[in-house]
Formats: structure tokens, C-alpha cells, sequence
């Protein structure tokens, strides 16, 4: 692989990263999508990157549906749901975005630690493994951080965007692993969506520590 | 030999007279561009050389009770300031000092000058200066860290944080992408708007606010303490644009064995990256809006979290 093949892989896998702390930088819901957005845009560049420099033309499917169904499809329904349980003002966070960025630096450095030991690969898998376990690790912070059902599935789908990178950096992916993962995702999607709407319905909230009181766990929560 | 020594040290007073007499015009520029934008007339380029020659001559009033600490700080501020912007490389790599030139002795330096202001800001016990004060150590709590993992980047990419060996560097690496730069780009930006009382953070064209920072340290000075302090506050502005252009658009510095020509075409450089940045400023000041005083901790916050990010990137792709 060549220094600049290396390089933009590097860029566009970093970008990705990047944006996994955008997403927990921000605060409010219909910023989170849009970020959202944007990350799975990256991931599917990254992945047409890798189609080209791994001369692999079934990638370019695999890009073409986190461009169209993460990109544009998912978002578009996500904004509508907001809209239509009307909360797209601020989101609750069960610890403030300044702890948040520090774990997520945490969680960095520790799935860069982790990747460290796979020797006898080449430097550029191991960089992939190791971003894109970060992303899988901060997509799970964005979903225990937050306490919105609406934002847990876009951390949801943001560790899923971290599988897809993981997967298609290494080389002998089979298109049909990756289709299913992507339909299983999409399944995922519309029971959180019903969920989502359930909930709003029993509860008339979205937020998750319903569901506690509801169990009958926290009874001190008013 | 002899004449190596000779040109160097020409070519170190040179930097030094170049960046204290372009910094109120920088300052000029950057005020200009923004009233254009706003719409207003602006004043003139050279108002700020105006403001400085007045304020010299004007009487300096010292609040009653102020110790020697009020009445030497601007001098003592003023001269730390102008060493660290005279240290950064602005249109040739190989001058004098540039063994001294150290991004960590940069810091350093900017440290002393900040400390100095702040306790000259609680000096005479107005409630603004001790406001002004305790937010800019606040601040300073907060860029530092940030600006202390730009450095361990540059050390890590370039394998010194001299500021000429940087540049150096990268004007002999052939082009590429490199995310880990453009994180700490970013996250230079952000320390130097912070730093420098620059919009998202401070506002600098405010008197008499309570979200104010800079403006409330320096409240109490008048006549010829106030010029200096203002002539300090221009020569950072100038010291940062410096170090931004020095470290990520090096092109065009002259390199360690070069002629008076090379010089010459430098300083061109220089200058033409300096209006650059003082346009790109005001342009981005103009578009975004204060932020609350609550809200600083997570925006030079995020400068910490991107140079980190641009240290983790850089040992994935260094390895260890």
C-alpha cells in the first residue's frame, strides 16, 4: 500500500473517530443525527477507499448501503420521529459532555493498547482495528451516557458504522456477512423505532429511566 | 564563519523589529476586516499605531494603594512577550536564537507574561480585575494542557519541539495527509482564540461587560502602561498567527544556509500568510457568537481532546 492510499485510509478513518466524539460533544437531538449522518457518509468513503486500494468491487455495495440507508434513510426517519414525539430540544445526559470526552480518551487509548499486541499484520490493519474499536467502544458510551431512547440508537448504530470498519479493513470480508449484518442492523432499527413509539405511548416520555420505575427499580425517583 | 555570525545576528534583529512593528497593524487589519463585514466604515489601518502614540503621551493614573508589581507588570509582560514572538520562526529557520526557540520555552514564556497580568489585574482590588483574573487563570488551566500535547505531537512527527527544526522538517517531508496535523491544527486555533480574547471566548472590542476577560485585567491602566500592555496584547496575536503559519504552512521560510534573496522572498511569505490569517480571523469571528463563561471549559475542552487525539493517532501510525 502506498504512502498516499495509506494516508487517505488514515484521514477518513481518523475523520470517523472524530466525529464519534462530535457525537458526544453534542447536546441537542437533531445535532446528534446530523452527526450521525455525516459518520456513516465517512464510513462509506472509507469503505469505497478500501474497495479501490483492496481492488474489491463488492465493497463498493457495501458503500453504497451504509451511503444510502445510514447516510440519508436512517437520519430522515430519525428527524421525522423527533419531530413527531416533539423533542428535539436538549437531551439528558446522566454524566456531563466534559467527563463524557475524557472517558471516550480513555477508551482511545485503550483500543489502541489492545490492538498493539496483534503482531504479524501489517501496521495499516492494526491502525484500522484499532479505530474502529474505538468507534464500537464510544458508540457504547454514547448508548450508556444518555438516557433518550432516540440518541441510545444512534449510539447504537454508530458502533455498528465501527463493525463495518473493522470488517472491510481486513481483506476476504464475503459481501453476504455483511449483508446480513447490515439487514440484521436494519431489523434492529425499526424494533427500536416501535419500541421508541411504544414507550412514547405507555410512558408519554422517552426516557429510559421510565422503564426502572416501571420494574419497580429505583423507587426513590419520584 | 565571521560572516555567518553576522548575517544570523542581522537577520534575528530583523525578526525582531519586523513583528513589533507589524503587530498594530496586524491588529489593524483584523479590526478593519471586521467592521467591513459589519458593515461599518472601520477605522483607518494605522489607527492602532495612532491609539499607541497617544496613550504614551497621556498621563498614567495609578489607582491609589497599587504596588510596584501594577507599575512593572506591562513592562515586564511586555518584554516576555516580545522575546517569545521574536523566537518563532517567522520568514527564515536559520536565525541566532533559534536553538533557544522551543515550543516548550514558548509556553513557558507566555506562562510568566499570563501569571503577571493576572496578579496585576487583582493588584489594586477592583472586583473586575479579580474577575477578570480568576477567569483567565481559568482559561489558562485549560489551554495549556491542550497546547502542552500540540507540542507532543510536533515532538513526536518532527523529533524536536524546536520551532525551526519543525518547519524544517516539514518543508523537506514531500506532501501528504496527515489527520494527526490537522487535529492539532484545530486544536491551535482554539488554544490561540482562547488565549488571545478572541470572539467565541472574549471579546475584545468590549469595555465595561461582565462576560468580559482581558479587557477586565487591564482595567485600571491608563497612559503609557495601558500602550504597552496593548502593544503586548498585539505582539501575541502576532505570536500565534506566527506559529501557526511557522508550523503548518511552512513553505516559503528561508532554510538554515540561505542568502540575503531567500530573505527577502521569506519575509514576502510571511507577510502575505499574516493578512491571510488577519482576514480569516475576523471572518470567523464575525460568524459565530460569544459563548457563555459556562460553556468555556467544554470549548478549550475540546481543544485538549483533539490534541490528544492527534498524539493517539500519531503512535497508531508511528507505532510505539
Amino acid at each position: 500500500m502506498s504512502r498516499l492510499q495509506f494516508d487517505v485510509a488514515h484521514l477518513l478513518a481518523g475523520g470517523m473517530l472524530v466525529l464519534s466524539f462530535a457525537l458526544l460533544y453534542q447536546d441537542r437531538i437533531i445535532a446528534v443525527i446530523n452527526v450521525f449522518a455525516l459518520q456513516a457518509i465517512a464510513l462509506s468513503l472509507s469503505v469505497a477507499w478500501q474497495a479501490l486500494v483492496q481492488n474489491a468491487p463488492h465493497l463498493l455495495v457495501t458503500a453504497a448501503i451504509a451511503l444510502v440507508v445510514k447516510g440519508f434513510v436512517v437520519p430522515f426517519f430519525l428527524q421525522r420521529i423527533v419531530r413527531a414525539l416533539q423533542i428535539h430540544r436538549g437531551i439528558e445526559q446522566v454524566i456531563g459532555a466534559g467527563p463524557t470526552m475524557l472517558t471516550g480518551l480513555g477508551l482511545v487509548a485503550l483500543s489502541i493498547l489492545l490492538v498493539q499486541p496483534v503482531g504479524e499484520v501489517s501496521i495499516y490493519v492494526r491502525e484500522d482495528l484499532a479505530f474502529a474499536l474505538a468507534v464500537i467502544l464510544l458508540g457504547l458510551l454514547l448508548m450508556i451516557t444518555r438516557r433518550n431512547a432516540v440518541t441510545q440508537v444512534i449510539g447504537f448504530m454508530s458502533l455498528e458504522n465501527g463493525l463495518v470498519l473493522a470488517a472491510t479493513g481486513a481483506k476476504g470480508m464475503p459481501l453476504v456477512v455483511e449483508i446480513s449484518v447490515a439487514f440484521s442492523i436494519l431489523i434492529a432499527f425499526i424494533v427500536f423505532g416501535v419500541f421508541v413509539f411504544r414507550m412514547r405511548e405507555r410512558f408519554d416520555t422517552v426516557d429510559v429511566s421510565a422503564l426502572d420505575r416501571f420494574r419497580g427499580e429505583r423507587r426513590d425517583v419520584a | 564563519m565571521t560572516r555567518d555570525l553576522v548575517v544570523q545576528f542581522l537577520a534575528q534583529g530583523a525578526q525582531m523589529t519586523l513583528v513589533l512593528l507589524i503587530a498594530p497593524l496586524a491588529v489593524g487589519v483584523v479590526r478593519r476586516v471586521k467592521a467591513r463585514l459589519m458593515r461599518r466604515q472601520g477605522p483607518p489601518l494605522l489607527q492602532a499605531y495612532l491609539d499607541l502614540a497617544k496613550l504614551l503621551r497621556k498621563e498614567s493614573v495609578i489607582a491609589e494603594g497599587a504596588s510596584w508589581l501594577f507599575r512593572s507588570a506591562p513592562y515586564l509582560i511586555f518584554a516576555l512577550t516580545w522575546v517569545a514572538a521574536a523566537l518563532v520562526p517567522s520568514f527564515a529557520s536559520g536565525l541566532m536564537f533559534n536553538w533557544a526557540a522551543d515550543v516548550v520555552a514558548l509556553v513557558a514564556l507566555l506562562g510568566a507574561a499570563r501569571a503577571l497580568l493576572a496578579l496585576a489585574g487583582m493588584d489594586v482590588g477592583t472586583s473586575f480585575g479579580g474577575i477578570g483574573s480568576s477567569r483567565e487563570m481559568m482559561i489558562a488551566t485549560l489551554a495549556e494542557p491542550a497546547m502542552m500535547l500540540i507540542v507532543l505531537t510536533l515532538a513526536i512527527a518532527a523529533g524536536t519541539t524546536r520551532l525551526a527544526g519543525v518547519a524544517d522538517f516539514f518543508i523537506a517531508e514531500p506532501f501528504a495527509v496527515r489527520v494527526s496535523m490537522a487535529l492539532s491544527l484545530i486544536a491551535l486555533v482554539i488554544v490561540a482564540l482562547a488565549e488571545n480574547a478572541r470572539i467565541p471566548v472574549d471579546n475584545p472590542a468590549t469595555h465595561l461587560e461582565l462576560t468580559m476577560v482581558h479587557e477586565a485585567m487591564v482595567l485600571e491602566y491608563s497612559g503609557r502602561h495601558l500602550a504597552v500592555i496593548e502593544a503586548a496584547a498585539a505582539l501575541k496575536l502576532v505570536l500565534y498567527f506566527s506559529l501557526i503559519v511557522c508550523l503548518f504552512v511552512p513553505f516559503g521560510i528561508a532554510g538554515p544556509d540561505a542568502g540575503i534573496p531567500a530573505f527577502g522572498l521569506g519575509v514576502l511569505a510571511y507577510l502575505a500568510k499574516l493578512l491571510g490569517l488577519a482576514v480569516l480571523l475576523p471572518i470567523g469571528e464575525t460568524s459565530v457568537a460569544k459563548m457563555r463563561v459556562f460553556r468555556y471549559p467544554l470549548f478549550v475542552g475540546s481543544a485538549f481532546a483533539a490534541a490528544a487525539l492527534a498524539v493517539f493517532l500519531l503512535f497508531v501510525s508511528k507505532g510505539f
